[in-house]
């Protein structure tokens, strides 16, 4: 079991130990481990500022971690960070190319970056402009696209030189619904070709596309898990779904119970968040009380499972009251 | 051998990038070619310290032949025009008011020979020196000429013969625009990448810090060389200023005198986060550099310790390598100091930035 552990560490293609990084007395990012191997798509969730960024910048080596090692792609980041490079590819969270070249002289800036050349160079430059879509736009200049172009013009700009390391910082924020699933049926593809990805996002419901995901909260991975096993986890929060009409003064009131932890509304009804260890059956009787009191029916409540989301929510929760107290 | 053909892929890919950008951009090429010309025309012409004909208040108590003559000598210069006024009340006025700049007046008691009094308009110092030196020279002419036997005075002013300021400007000018132009261009160019996160995309690449450093400077410092020749053109064809020295001479001293630009420049972005910043910065050393070298004022005049500051100037090297060439002559080996100071501080600006860049 040990000796699997160590070959599968062995043959990953990012892993970081004890990572950390501090600015001052602030410390961003807490000794986090990571590791990804060939074909995996592993994702960094976190709220904004919990320090997904600061860790990819060190993993790429543009950052210099304050102590923790970092392996990627068989080299010591630490030490040889620029014998990595050629292996690796890096889509930063803000549009970082050029806005005054256009897709195709940024294309060919970045091959001949990676040391591309000729015939070469043309090829790989055909390649991403077909196969992400940026033929009909190669002669724009890149910062009159609309965003969702820039994004992918992005990530062609990471992929010229074939890497075997991707690191995607939130490539989707800001991207409309359709375009983030284009942009994540790419990421399959790629990722189905043995390319090791780990990619970033604040969205929850992108974190159910990754192979493994690690929840951070200021500077530290909360959990780290596949994202099914996840979200079959069983709360000590129980989740009641209400459905009622008019029952405005109903949820007045819920809103001042002790028990109740939040009130989330979803798809035309309120999912009751319930503090830790309070029997829901109970509950809902009594909430069955005041709703035939108030006059308020029909009524529909009913205990539910927990989704990825609130098993996540529970989790950071968790961790922040940890934090305080 | 492969390693040294990736790198000039490398950099060539990063030139290329660079001199797009360049001229694509309309106020980069503003900036490459406008300045220089507005500031040789504006010194060329309208605010050269020459002096052409200047306004004299003659004060004549004695009015004796002898104080006639000599105003009469002074008229028949043509450097000088001529108010006569009353009394020195009425002279002072006209001072104070710069309808004048100097004053000349003839005592009660003057009689060919005793004391005449000369006044000049010190608030313009510059010019205040040039009427009195020529008025002072003539009189003193005049005077040595009328002795038995005669006795003549010839004096002249070396390599600017009519001590024409614009033959001395416009080396100045030269050093001035090509140090403003290179250092804000370098500081801006990577202090703009670091703003807009492409810096730091490129840091990811494979690109050393080398390749990255020559690839910003050399278009650069073609665009200094390029001023350079503009301002020498114009310089010698529009405005007639002799150039007596060796053309390889001046692309030489100036390569020289860009490594310091460059290295300051790249000195500045390492320290300026924002375009902003790298901008009052830069003014912040400009300042002092152009002071300091002696081109406004000269350098024996300023305090003694300030003297020995001027020394880390670079300024104050291309300055006389350029005046040189220009009205003196001379080549490649003639400014031995001058170009080895340069090339020191140079060497030490550019290797510092290097350093401090990571
Ligand atoms: N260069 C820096 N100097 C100081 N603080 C920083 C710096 N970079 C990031 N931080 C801080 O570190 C924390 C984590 O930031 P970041 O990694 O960008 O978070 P995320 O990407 O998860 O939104 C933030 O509180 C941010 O303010
Ligand atoms: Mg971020």
């Amino acid at each position: 079991m040990e000796a699997e552990e160590r070959s599968s560490q062995a043959s990953a293609l990012i892993d970081a130990r004890g990572l950390t990084r501090r600015f001052g007395d602030f410390v961003a990012v807490d000794g986090i481990d990571v590791t990804v191997g060939p074909g995996e798509v592993f994702g960094l969730l976190g709220a904004n500022g919990a320090g997904k960024t600061t860790a990819i910048r060190m993993l790429c080596g543009t950052l210099a971690p304050t102590a923790g090692s970092i392996m990627v792609a068989g080299q010591d980041m630490a030490r040889h960070a620029r014998r990595a490079r050629g292996q690796i590819g890096y889509v930063a969270q803000r549009f970082a190319l050029y806005g005054d070249l256009t897709v195709r002289e940024n294309l060919r800036l970045q091959a001949g970056l990676y040391g591309l050349a000729g015939g070469r160079s043309r090829e790989r430059i055909q390649w991403a402009l077909t196969h992400l879509a940026l033929a009909d736009v190669a002669e724009r200049m890149a910062g009159m696209l609309p965003l969702g172009y820039q994004r992918r013009l992005a990530l062609a700009a990471a992929l010229l030189h074939e890497p075997k390391v991707l690191f995607l910082d939130e490539p989707t924020s800001g991207v409309d619904p359709m375009a983030r699933q284009q942009f994540w049926e790419l990421i399959y593809g790629l990722a189905d070709s043995g390319i090791a990805i780990l990619v970033t996002t604040h969205y929850m419901n992108e974190a159910l596309f990754c192979d493994r995901i690690a929840l951070m909260d200021a500077g530290r991975i909360v959990v780290e898990d596949d994202p099914a096993a996840l979200a079959h986890r069983s709360l000590s929060t129980p989740i009641l779904s209400l459905k009622s009409e008019g029952g405005g003064t109903l949820v007045q009131e819920l809103r001042q119970w002790p028990e109740v932890l939040e009130m989330i509304p979803s798809a035309g009804q309120l999912r009751i968040r319930l503090r830790g260890g309070c029997d829901a059956t109970a509950l809902a009787s009594r909430i069955r009380g005041l709703a035939d009191e108030s006059g308020v029916a029909p009524l529909k409540l009913e205990q539910v499972d927990p989704e990825f989301e609130d098993v996540v929510v529970a989790i950071l929760e968790a961790s922040q009251q940890e934090r305080s107290a | 051998m492969n390693a040294v053909r990736l790198s000039l892929i490398r950099l060539w890919a990063l030139l290329g990038k660079e001199f797009r950008q360049m001229l694509r951009d309309p106020r980069m090429r503003f900036f490459i070619i406008v300045p220089p010309l507005v500031q040789l025309v504006i010194f060329g012409y309208a605010a050269t310290f020459d002096v052409r004909v200047a306004d004299v208040a003659v004060v004549d108590e004695a009015n004796i032949a002898a104080s006639r003559e000599l105003i009469d000598a002074v008229a028949a210069t043509g450097h000088f025009r001529l108010t006569h006024v009353g009394d020195m009340d009425a002279a002072e006025h006209l001072l104070e008011r710069s309808d004048v700049r100097a004053i000349l007046r003839f005592p009660w008691d003057f009689d060919g020979t005793g004391q005449l009094q000369l006044i000049g308009d010190g608030s313009d110092s510059n010019s205040a020196q040039l009427v009195m030196g020529q008025l002072s020279a003539t009189l003193r002419d005049h005077l040595l000429q009328n002795r038995q036997p005669p006795l003549e005075l010839i004096t002249r002013a070396w390599f600017n013969q009519n001590l024409e300021d614009r033959y001395y400007f416009v080396p100045g000018i030269m050093a001035n625009v090509v140090l403003i132009a290179t250092m804000i261009l370098v500081a801006m160019t990577v202090v703009r990448e670091r703003e807009h996160g492409t810096l730091e995309r490129l840091m990811v690449t494979p690109l050393a810090k080398l390749e990255f450093i020559v690839g910003k400077l050399i278009p650069v410092a073609l665009i200094g060389l390029f001023d350079v020749i503009l301002i020498t053109l114009v310089a010698v064809y529009l405005f007639d200023v002799p150039f007596r020295g060796s053309f390889m001479a001046l692309v030489a001293g100036t390569m020289l005198y860009l490594m310091s630009t460059l290295g300051m420049g790249l000195l500045i972005s390492s320290y300026a986060s924002t375009q902003q910043q790298a901008m009052l910065t830069a003014f912040f050393f400009l300042m002092p550099m152009v002071i300091l070298s002696g081109f406004a004022f000269p350098i024996r005049n300023m305090p003694e310790w300030i003297q020995y500051v001027t020394y880390l100037d670079p300024l104050r090297y291309y300055l006389v390598v350029v005046r040189d060439l220009f009205l003196k002559g001379g080549g490649l080996a003639s400014h031995p100091f001058q170009f080895g100071m340069m090339g020191l501080l140079g060497s030490s600006a550019l290797g510092l930035s290097l350093f401090r860049l990571r």
